[in-house]
């Protein structure tokens, strides 16, 4: 198997300079000090990141994000864990289609998510507000709940619960103090992939927003105004810096959540 | 009393506990997915002049969307930047699986995987703006062309058109390809390699008869996670598109927002969503009757 691998090591290593261009130049812009977004580069310097501490407009809608990205992470993770518990313990009535409805986010274009949805608050008379944009995300990353518990849930070991159910304790008994405890580091997994998810997404908090903006909302008007792109640049490196650390760490949790229940940790990727 | 007694036998059954676990996300996808769609069906068949709501149903909206030029246009532009989008994406994403699941030792194909999806942790709308700064007139690759000698004028085709839309999206959509295709080309038992082998195949051969057929599943799955979303995107379009790059999706943005006309934007997202499913579905279906067919 090892023949003829020098070209297809080569398109690797190509394919991943191309994957990571965008994400290379944005700390490489985030600390050139120049206002014009081009090379060559001019010199090193902290002036963006200091000017997003002065960015009040930005703080709120970072705060609104953060709390959007939090409730969203809670509730989709909520659902998430019914429908993998469902879906991986379970044989029900109808089984595929609930299932598949559930799914379905992850195959919509989020524009028809963003405008079936602000059809249907604005005809049933709601106004917009950061509440509307939770209701969104939380319909677009349940999905992604569910797929990263159902594989917590897929690697448990049946007989556990069955022990505890044989041994006198009841059904929420059970599901508190042994099935929850084996796959809390696939929740916490789901959580955080969850708020990355909401933090970043801007196609449906964009039609859903009010007045309130979000973090994306925010970068998409300063896009606009050439003099604003060095300070998004940090914003963007700031983020980077934050979703690479929350996804180590949910990726750390889901292996060691899969260790604990027993299986290979490179099984369970998908 | 046999009936509630039948009632509390079902109670316990496996069948109960399975709905009872499902209903709460069931519920919230009926009613935040399931009825807004409907309610966006509804609304496609109603008028709108300027704030106020005509309920009378008609196909007007529909009529306007399939028959106007700038919209069949647009829509014809959307399936064909979405289709090329797909057919990139799925092409150049076959080697690089194939190249993690083939050539990388087994402990570190989960490093690699996680390689391939760190990048799109990057803030969406900024990548998409970073493709500006590396096309542009003044970008990396002109300037690097330029500076090599390659080059005497910077090159003007590959920002503010439909390149670089495609390439931008293509871009976007990689790790959704690259991973079904990896899990399916994961899932082939090696040992049918060997047998192709010792039957006399070469390696070329061998990919053709056994590997790529057996992979199919992955790759057919990757395109239309690739093809049915892009038509939705309207951020990329508007950043790097240039005035004859915009699609479908902007202009279903443009209707629910400042044109004002909601239920004509909404025939255009339904259009579009049953275009995208009926391709998905047709191309799925023939792909499968192709790969019985060899079977």
């Amino acid at each position: 198997m090892r023949r003829k691998s020098g070209a297809l090591a080569v398109y690797a290593a190509a394919f991943l300079v191309f994957l990571y261009a965008p994400a290379i130049l944005l700390p490489v812009f985030a600390f050139n000090d120049s206002k014009i977004i081009a090379f060559p580069l001019s010199g090193f310097t902290l002036e963006w990141f200091r000017q997003i501490l002065g960015a009040d407009a930005l703080h709120d809608a970072t705060l609104n994000s953060l709390f959007i990205a939090m409730t969203t992470a809670v509730l989709a993770t909520a659902l998430g864990t019914f429908a993998a518990r469902a879906a991986t313990r379970y044989k029900f009535p109808a089984k595929a289609g609930i299932m598949g409805l559930v799914m379905t986010p992850l195959v919509l274009p989020e524009i028809i998510v963003g405008v079936s949805l602000l059809v249907a608050i604005l005809q049933l008379g709601m106004e917009l507000s950061l509440f509307t944009i939770i209701l969104g995300h939380v319909l677009i990353c349940t999905p992604f709940s569910a797929a990263i518990l159902g594989s917590a849930f897929q690697n448990l070991d049946n007989s556990l619960e069955e022990a505890s159910i044989d041994l006198g304790r009841s059904r929420f008994d059970t599901f508190r103090l042994i099935t929850l405890p084996l796959v809390l580091p696939g929740v916490l997994a789901s959580l955080l992939v969850s708020f990355t998810i909401s933090l970043d997404e801007f196609i449906i908090a964009f039609f859903l927003a009010g007045n309130e903006t979000t973090l994306p909302i925010y970068i998409w008007g300063q896009l606009r105004f050439p003099q604003k792109i060095p300070t998004l640049m940090a914003v963007g490196t700031v983020l980077l810096a934050a979703s690479l650390t929350l996804l180590a760490t949910a990726e750390f949790l889901r292996r060691s959540s899969i260790r604990r229940t027993g299986a290979d940790a490179a099984k369970g990727l998908m | 009393m046999p009936n509630s007694s039948r009632f509390a036998k079902w109670r316990r059954s496996e069948a109960f506990r399975g709905l009872a676990l499902a209903s709460p996300p069931f519920l919230y996808a009926l009613t935040m997915l399931a009825a807004p769609l409907a309610a966006v069906v509804l609304f496609s068949f109603w008028t709108q002049d300027y704030l106020t709501l005509d309920r009378t149903p008609t196909w007007n909206n529909y009529k306007t969307a399939w028959t106007e030029a700038i919209y069949q246009a647009l829509m014809l532009r959307s399936l064909k930047v979405s289709a090329l989008v797909t057919a990139a994406t799925v092409i150049l994403s076959f080697p690089i699986a194939y190249y993690v699941s083939f050539r990388v030792s087994p402990r570190r194909k989960t490093l690699w995987i996680f390689l391939i999806t760190i990048p799109f942790w990057t803030s969406y709308l900024m990548r998409i703006f970073l493709w500006k700064v590396i096309l542009g007139y003044n970008g990396v690759v002109n300037g690097s062309l330029m500076g090599l000698g390659l080059i005497e004028e910077p090159l003007t085709f590959i920002l503010y058109n439909q390149n670089a839309v495609i390439l931008t999206l293509s871009h976007a959509w990689a790790p959704f390809a690259i991973l079904p295709i990896f899990v399916a080309l994961e899932r082939i038992d090696r040992s049918l390699l060997e047998a192709s082998e010792d039957l006399g195949d070469g390696p070329v051969r061998r990919f053709f008869r056994v590997t790529l057929p057996l992979a199919m599943p992955g790759v057919l799955a990757a395109a239309v996670i690739v093809f049915i979303p892009t038509i939705g995107d309207y951020v990329t379009p508007r950043l790097v598109g240039g005035p004859n790059g915009l699609l479908i999706a902007n202009m279903i943005e443009l209707q629910f927002k400042k044109a004002n006309n909601a239920p004509l934007g909404a025939a255009l997202a339904i259009s579009a969503m049953l275009i995208v499913t009926i391709i998905s579905i047709i191309f799925l279906w023939l792909n499968r009757r192709y790969i019985r067919s060899r079977a």
